[in-house]
């Protein structure tokens, strides 16, 4: 028997950079119809349906633009506040949502990964993708409402060439949320510790990261003689964040290339340490979840 | 024939226990043995044999300890074994659920495992959509399913409900459906782990004949686990005994069964758990067939079972003693009772009771369980073992050669 006939080798470990992608592209109908699941079984036997994909962010706004606009006076930038505060959470729930899903992959699917092997990436890769549907819908309603205010005239925000970028930065917001999400799924599996820890911190991350306030308002801080502005841009999806707002409504001013590449590096580097690090423990997860 | 699947030294390492508490402890000393120290892992050498019943001294042990043998292509091998053997953990390192602590298998061809059918079910989806999904799941790719559709469908015989979510299926048709997809798998080595056990008659036959085809045509291999001596008889050509994560024995279908239950009767006694006992009764011993172990062969045609009750009491009168004859789901199929013919027992100081039971000759194949019990009848019980013996009955065979399996019934009536 010559070794080079076998088809599968099973041993007990990866080698730290084997990541098998022609398998998962052999999946690829596997991901297609785990998107459409995802999609169609989130709504099923509801009454306003997908309508709750503009509802979220719909009350979300408002409830900003009584906390933050009314109460705390937060400036946005001389932009109309429903227009600022739609961007900004438009971009972060995509982000919130997918880190959030993602990082429960194994914990979710247990019992699916017990009992039958598939590549194990295809799941929160097919998260990623099917909540962009659901950002696809909020940002028509964010366009919808950059119309209204167009039209009625007098609006103070405008496009910049910045809004070519959009698409990268949609990947950029999606490959972080991915990175990030099967880095904690790996480590939740084990020490579920982190998963309490986790579902608080996404929460607290949104308030370091500006979405209900400009980044212009935090030019002159100061934190031991550092600029508060650039330790805010350390945050990976701050960057992203800000050149959306900038591109769209001409807000603030643009963060700098310095900073949105800063944000890609790290968004490769994330995804490559994820990927390795989930691979290794996809093998031997059933055993300890 | 060629070599098909080869497992060599494979074994696997399960941590008894709560997974939390002194996880992180262990991690950290592997971790610092393993990799600073570059010594062997310590948790490693202190795993115990698997042995379900005794209680062991360490945390780790071994599901599967150097595991060796190679399957040929076309076999279909029966993989039987005690509950905790290994059996399914065997088949969760072949379909790459879970990754063998040491050693490496090699297989040629797609791996198709059922280890549980319906898998990845969604309830608020069609039967339609959860084939796509679970062919899906599966390994088959969009083409694939929409090809073998109808045949799936008509296969499951849910025609009817097949746009319809699957959260009003009844359980059966669930199954049914998971059934129906997997067996259109095709994969080269199938991999099988006691679907049968589930779904109605009619359906558990489709699915034997299924089982059946994938393996006579096109010469395809299958991994079969299943406690039902009858179907590991009817289905494989060989036969692989594993006990206590070991392979105790590998050799022809019949040999490892018979191998396996001589196995256990090695271990097992009648009197080794019974439910009840009483002060004033105190039973010694007990035989069936001549032996005190827990589990033997009926052989109808040879006409009898012999039972030996022996032991002391003190002042019981008006009792009875009984034998209930069980299938698999413990529902009740015959009885016996010495007191039938004899009247009531009074037992006081050492007894024997002693009975040849005529068995009828047109018995069907399958096993059944027996308990045993001496009570005063609507009083009370003295004595009560609950499926303490196993009888594998070897059942007859009618002119047509097929042999009747215990689900259809304890007897077959004959023609007059």
């Amino acid at each position: 028997m010559t070794e080079e006939n076998w088809t599968t080798v099973i041993k007990p470990k990866n080698r730290l950079l084997e990541v098998n992608i022609g398998e998962l592209w052999k999946y690829k109908d596997l991901i297609a119809l785990f998107i459409k699941r995802n999609i169609i079984t989130q709504y099923k036997q509801t009454i306003l349906g997908p309508l709750w994909f503009v509802v979220q962010p719909a009350l979300s706004v408002v409830m900003y633009m009584i906390v933050f606009g009314g109460i705390a006076g937060i400036p946005t930038d001389g932009v109309p506040r429903p227009l600022f505060y739609l961007a900004g959470t438009c971009m972060w729930q995509y982000f919130s949502d997918c880190i959030t899903k993602t990082s429960n992959t194994f914990v979710d699917n247990a019992a699916i990964f017990g009992k039958v092997y598939f590549p194990r990436l295809a799941t929160p890769i097919s998260n990623v993708l099917s909540n962009l549907v659901r950002f696809g819908i909020q940002f028509g309603l964010f366009l919808v409402v950059y119309a209204i205010y167009a039209l009625i005239g007098g609006l103070a925000a405008h496009f910049t060439w910045y809004a070519l970028l959009f698409p990268v930065l949609v990947l950029m917001m999606a490959g972080l949320a991915l990175g990030f999400g099967i880095l904690f799924s790996s480590m939740t599996t084990k020490y579920r510790d982190l998963q309490v820890l986790f579902s608080f911190g996404i929460s607290l991350w949104m308030y370091a990261t500006p979405i209900v306030y400009p980044l212009t308002q935090t030019k002159s801080m100061f934190w031991k003689g550092i600029p508060v502005h650039k330790l805010m841009c350390l945050n990976p999806v701050t960057p992203v964040i800000e050149t959306f707002k900038y591109g769209f409504l001409g807000a603030g001013e643009f963060v700098g290339w310095r900073w949105l590449i800063y944000s890609f590096v790290f968004m490769v580097v994330l995804l490559a340490l994820g990927i390795v690090v989930f691979n290794r423990v996809q093998k031997n997860f059933m055993d300890t979840v | 024939m060629p070599t098909a699947i080869e497992f060599n030294n494979i074994s696997k390492l399960y941590r008894l226990g709560l997974v939390s508490t002194g996880t992180l402890a262990h991690d950290l000393k592997r971790w610092w043995t393993v990799s600073i120290r570059r010594k062997e892992d310590p948790y490693l050498k202190i795993g115990e044999t698997n042995d379900r019943s005794t209680k062991g001294d360490s945390d780790y042990v071994w599901a599967l300890k150097d595991i060796d043998f190679k399957v040929e292509q076309g076999d279909v091998v029966g993989i039987i074994g005690k509950n905790g053997a290994g059996k399914s953990t065997l088949l969760k390192l072949l379909s790459k659920v879970t990754a063998p602590t040491t050693g490496e298998i090699h297989a040629k061809g797609r791996i198709g495992s059922l280890l549980e059918v319906g898998t990845g079910f969604h309830p608020e989806m069609t039967g339609r959509e959860n084939i796509y999904m679970n062919g899906a799941i599966l390994g088959m790719t969009k083409a694939e399913i929409t090809r073998k559709l109808d045949e799936i469908v008509d296969f499951s015989g849910c025609e009817r409900y097949i746009d319809t979510p699957v959260k009003r299926y009844s359980s059966g048709m669930m199954v049914r459906l998971g059934f129906a997809v997997a067996a259109h798998l095709d994969p080269e080595i199938l991999v099988v782990d006691e679907v049968l056990a589930v779904g109605d008659a009619e359906f558990q036959k489709k699915a034997i004949g299924k089982m059946q085809d994938v393996s006579k045509g096109g010469g395809r291999t299958v991994l079969f686990v299943s406690h039902n001596m009858a179907a590991v008889r009817n289905l494989c050509k060989t036969g692989i005994v594993l006990h206590n994560g070991s392979v105790v024995f590998s050799g022809t279908a019949d040999q490892a069964i018979e191998k396996y239950l001589s196995n256990d009767r090695l271990k097992d006694q009648i009197l080794d758990n019974p439910a009840k006992t009483h002060p004033r009764l105190n039973v010694q011993k007990i035989l069936i067939n001549g032996t005190s172990l827990s589990s033997s062969t009926l052989t109808p045609t040879n006409g009898t079972l012999d039972v030996l009750i022996e032991g002391d009491a003190e002042k019981i009168s008006n009792a009875d003693a009984s034998l209930i004859f069980r299938n698999n789901d413990g529902a009740a199929l015959a009885r016996f009772s010495f007191s039938d013919k004899r009247g009531l027992l009074n037992l006081n100081g050492h007894f024997c009771l002693s009975a040849k039971i005529k068995l009828p000759l047109n018995m069907h194949a399958g096993r059944l369980k027996v308990d045993i019990a001496i009570h005063q009848p609507n009083v009370e019980f003295y004595f009560v073992a609950r499926e303490c013996c196993m009888l594998e009955v070897e059942g007859y065979t009618p002119v047509t050669g097929q042999l009747q399996p215990l689900s259809s019934g304890l007897l077959s009536l004959e023609e007059e």
